[in-house]
Formats: structure tokens, sequence, C-alpha cells
């Protein structure tokens, strides 16, 4: 008998969260502001369905009802990985050791 | 692209993000961390573009609403201040739950553009799966839009209580379970869109009894289920790209409210149903009585300070709001010319977001290897000169040690007290967040001093 690939899925995804849990786990405490911004963007990846659902459209059409939503949410997922991977970029750029000699 | 290809490469991407979030363990390799974050989302944004393999006019307003977005999304990441941290992040948040909602709406309507079967006749797995991103989505959105006016101060950051609102919260629930069920039997586009109206006021109303302290969880909690809504989006798309990362946001998410709960000794649901806020008025007047304080001004503040030889800075959420790093930074400057060691105390849930205060004062130029975590530091006080207190309060509670009828007993707290003595910057007597009142404005060996805390400390520079 063949497996549903859903299995596949589900396996990815609760292997996924087992490595999450560790790796975030791993991540010092200093730098929690910046795991939220930075899962924040990468959550963002959502934009994926947004594209497809955008040029959902045929040639004539392009903005049919749903492609409409996905235009909608491509600009909100958008907003969110240029800030969400900029504002990290700026945090982390702030995290300095201490200078050896002043 | 053929499928198999592409899912290859989403499978890359996910391994990036996986990555990126690993770079975060150390200051040194975050940066790196960031690049394979951007990496994996260019290579998942390519393949998505290759796959539909649509370039006629559509693909030109995609590439038009990507720059509107990005561009808004540079700008916004340009200027906010790090003080507004927390607000940029509950706004994100809410950002990914809209955009997983309007992802499902769109599934819903024409599902074929992905595969899902034909309108009114959508995959059992599909809908199901569709309706949990949907859900989720919008739970994310209309709890991170309130977080984020409590932030902001537009919605006051009191808790907002009303009688039967666990009641009501809990029979909403249900229903959203059974409209999920009708929902799947009939595939009927009203339910559909009840579902997702009564999700909106789930997340609306799950956050409105939750206090401005208690930000720090609620702000980890929404964080994670952004990431349950994107992997719902994730199964609905058969993507394993958004699978992967939302399993990882979920699971970042749900250990960082955990964190934040054991930071503040009190469980999830405790938080989540509402708990110090509600009555922390009567507590906090019924201790009126007046007990002797002693207080100081920059001066004997100075003269303290001079003569140590070691200081902890304790800063908490007032020294955001009075955006008093950089001054502080300058007073320690001031302070190691003179060869007096300085190293900073944070506590888990100071401010008002995981790592709220590591990151301003990393704005401020304060190096990361003076900054230490609360079991890092703790016995450290008891060798230190002075604490210096600025803008924190109930996180040096010496109550929460002390006395068990206290709300905050068994929460984790510096122990300041045990310094030889204690300068505490606030404006007033009035109690934290936790409407109890601090027992080390009275010691003998602290010294009040009343005022602004950027104020203050540069008064303090001036005089040392």
């Amino acid at each position: 008998m063949e497996i549903d690939p859903f299995i596949f899925r589900l396996s990815i995804f609760i292997l996924s969260i087992f490595v999450g849990y560790y790796v975030v786990w791993s991540v010092t405490p200093s730098l929690h502001t910046p795991l939220m911004s930075v899962t924040n963007a990468i959550s963002s990846v959502i934009i994926v369905g947004a594209i497809i659902a955008a040029l959902s459209g045929t040639d004539g059409i392009v903005f049919t009802s749903s492609s409409i939503y996905g235009f909608m949410a491509m600009i909100l997922a958008a907003v969110n990985i240029f800030g969400g991977f900029l504002v990290t970029q700026r945090m982390l750029a702030m995290y300095k050791k201490k200078k050896k000699d002043k | 692209m053929s499928a198999n290809v592409s899912a290859i490469l989403y499978l890359i991407s996910g391994v990036l993000f996986i990555l990126a979030l690993r770079g975060l363990s150390s200051p040194e390799t975050s940066r790196q961390g960031n690049l394979f974050g951007i990496l994996g989302m260019l290579i998942a944004i390519t393949v998505t573009f290759l796959s539909v393999g649509n370039f006629t006019v559509g693909f030109i307003y995609v590439l038009i609403f990507l720059s509107i977005g990005g561009g808004i999304g540079s700008f916004i990441a340009y200027r906010i201040p790090m003080t507004s941290m927390p607000e940029l992040v509950a706004g994100f948040h809410s950002l990914v739950g809209l955009a997983a909602v309007f992802v499902a709406i769109s599934a819903f309507i024409n599902p074929q553009a992905f595969d899902l079967g034909t309108p009114e006749n959508i995959k059992l797995a599909s809908l199901i799966e569709m309706s949990i991103g949907a859900t989720v989505g919008a739970i994310t959105f209309s709890g991170s839009v309130i977080a984020f006016l409590k932030l902001q101060g537009i919605m006051s950051g009191a808790p907002i209580t009303f009688r039967g609102q666990n009641l009501l919260n809990a029979l909403i629930l249900i229903s959203i379970v059974i409209l999920t069920f009708y929902l799947c039997s009939t595939q009927s586009s009203k339910l559909f869109w009840t579902l997702i109206a009564a999700s909106f006021l789930i997340g609306f109303l799950i956050i409105i009894p939750i206090g401005g302290a208690d930000m720090p969880v609620v702000i980890s909690m929404l964080n994670s289920y952004s990431g349950w809504a994107a992997a719902g989006i994730g199964f609905t798309l058969e993507n394993t790209a958004l699978i992967i990362t939302g399993a990882l946001v979920g699971s970042s998410g749900a250990i960082l409210s955990y964190i934040m709960c054991k930071g503040m000794n009190r469980s999830f649901f405790n938080v989540i149903l509402g708990g110090f806020g509600g009555n922390d008025q009567t507590v906090g007047s019924q201790n009126k009585e007046q007990k002797p304080v002693k207080s100081g001004n920059a001066d004997d503040a100075a003269f303290l300070m001079k003569n140590a030889s070691s200081i902890i800075i304790v800063p908490g959420y007032g020294m955001a709001v009075a955006q008093a790093q950089h001054a502080l930074r300058e007073m320690v400057d001031a302070l190691k010319k003179n060869d007096i060691k300085v190293s900073y105390a944070i506590h888990p849930v100071a401010g008002r977001m995981p790592g709220h205060m590591n990151v301003l004062l990393a704005e401020a130029n304060v190096p990361y290897d003076e900054v230490f975590e609360l079991e890092e530091i703790n016995n450290d006080f008891a060798n230190a000169d002075v604490a210096f207190v600025i803008g924190a309060n109930d996180v040096t509670n010496p109550v929460a040690k002390t006395d068990p009828q206290s709300p905050i007993y068994g929460m984790p707290v510096l122990d300041v007290e045990k310094c030889k003595s204690v300068l505490f910057v606030k404006r007033s007597l009035s109690p934290g967040y936790a409407g109890i009142d601090n027992d080390l404005f009275y010691k003998e060996n602290t010294l009040m001093l009343f005022a602004d805390a950027k104020k203050m400390t540069e008064n303090i520079t001036k005089n040392l």
C-alpha cells in the first residue's frame, strides 16, 4: 500500500518542531529580540502562497476575486520580509564586543 | 521547473532558515545567520516564480506589489527607534497573520490555482488545513493588533475584563470547532466567512484582558501562533519550506513564552486568563502607611559611585521609556575612567519583549560581554558596592523571596538588596506593574533618586 504524501509532510513538520526546539534553546538570551524579528521575517515565506494566488488569473484578467487576495497577502508579506530582515540586520550590527584597548 | 526540483529547492530554503536561527546562538555568528535567512527567502520566492511559470502581465503586477511592500518594510525598518521594537514586532506579527488569512481565502475561492480541487468540492484534507491556517492567522492578526495598540499606548495597558469573559471565550472556541466541522461537510462559503469572523473575534477577546507587564508573554505567544498559521497554510499548499518554517517559528515562540512565564513564575494559563492587573489596585492602596524613605540627589549618587570599586546596573522598562540608554552608557564611561568595574544585570522579563534591554544597551554601544543574565550575575550582588536600578521595579523586589502571600512570590528576582548600597532611580514611590510595594525602597542601604531616568543619569555624569 502506498503511503499518503500527507504523512511525509507531517513527518517533516514534527521533525522540524524538534529541530526548532533544540535550535531555539541554544539561542543566547541577549539575542531574543533579533530572534523574534527574524522568525517574523522567515514566517513571511507564506509569500509563496500569495504569489501562486496572485498569478492565478488568466492572461486577459489579472485581477480576479481570488488573485486580489493574493496581491494583498503579497504586499503584507513583502513588508514583513524586507522589514524583518533589515531590522534584524540593524540590530545585530549593534552587538559589539568589548574593545581590547581603548 | 519540475515539481521534484522545486521541492528540493524548497527544502534547501527550509534548511537555510534553520541555519538562520542557529546563527543566533552567538552574536558573532548571528549576522551570517541573517544572510542565510535572506538567501533562503530569495530561493523560495524565485522557485515559486519559476514553478508557476506565468510571466505575463500578472508577473509585472507581482513585481510592482512586491516593491511597494518591500519599500514600506525597508522604510519602517530603517526609521524605527530601538525602543519601539516591541510594537514593531507585534505589528509585523499581525501582517503575517493577515497574509495567512488572505492566502487561505484565495485558496478557498479558487482552489484550482493550488491544485486542491474545484470550488465547493475541495479535498477534505486541504479544507481542514486551510481552515486551521485561516483560524490561527485571524487570531494572530486581531491579537497582534490589540497588543500593538496596547504597546503603542493608543489603548490603555490596563487589562479589560468583564463578567463571563472566560465563558464567552470558551463558547466562541467551541463554535469555531463546530463551524470547521460543518464547513468540511457542506463546503459552504458562508460558514467559511463566519469561521474567519469568529477567529478575529476570539483573537481580540483573548488579548484584551492581558495587562501591559505581561506583554513579553503575549508577543512570544503571537510569534508562535504566526508560525502555526504559516504551517497550516504550508500543509494546504504542500510546501516544505512553509511547513519547516512554520514549525520552527511555532516552537521558537512557544519556548520564548515558556521562558517569559518562568521569569514571572506564572503558568501560561494564569497569564492568558488574566492574572495580576485585575486586582492590583486593591493591593496597592491597602499599604498606604508611610514608611521612611531616604532620598538623595545626583551629587550623593555620584559620591557613592565614585567611592565604589564595582557597580552593577539593573535596567528595566523605565529606561526604555525615558530613552536613557545613551545617557547611561556615558555615565558608565565616566565611571570606567575612574577604574570602577561596571556590569549590567538583565532580568528575563525586563522590558516589553524578550531581550528588549539587551538590544537597547547594544544600541548605546555597550559591549555585550558586560551584560549578564540573571543566573550569571545574581551571586555577584553580594560582592558589589553599588547597585544602580534604573527603570526596573518588580524584578528587584525581595518580597518575591520572603512573603508567600505576595502575588509575585516565587518569581526569580535580582538580589539587589545584597549590595552594600542601592541607588534606585524612579519617578515616585508608586508600585510597579504587579501593583505591590517594593520593600527595597525602605531598606537602610537604599537611596532613592526621584527623577526622570535620563535627566538623573546625565546629572550624575556631570558630578562624577
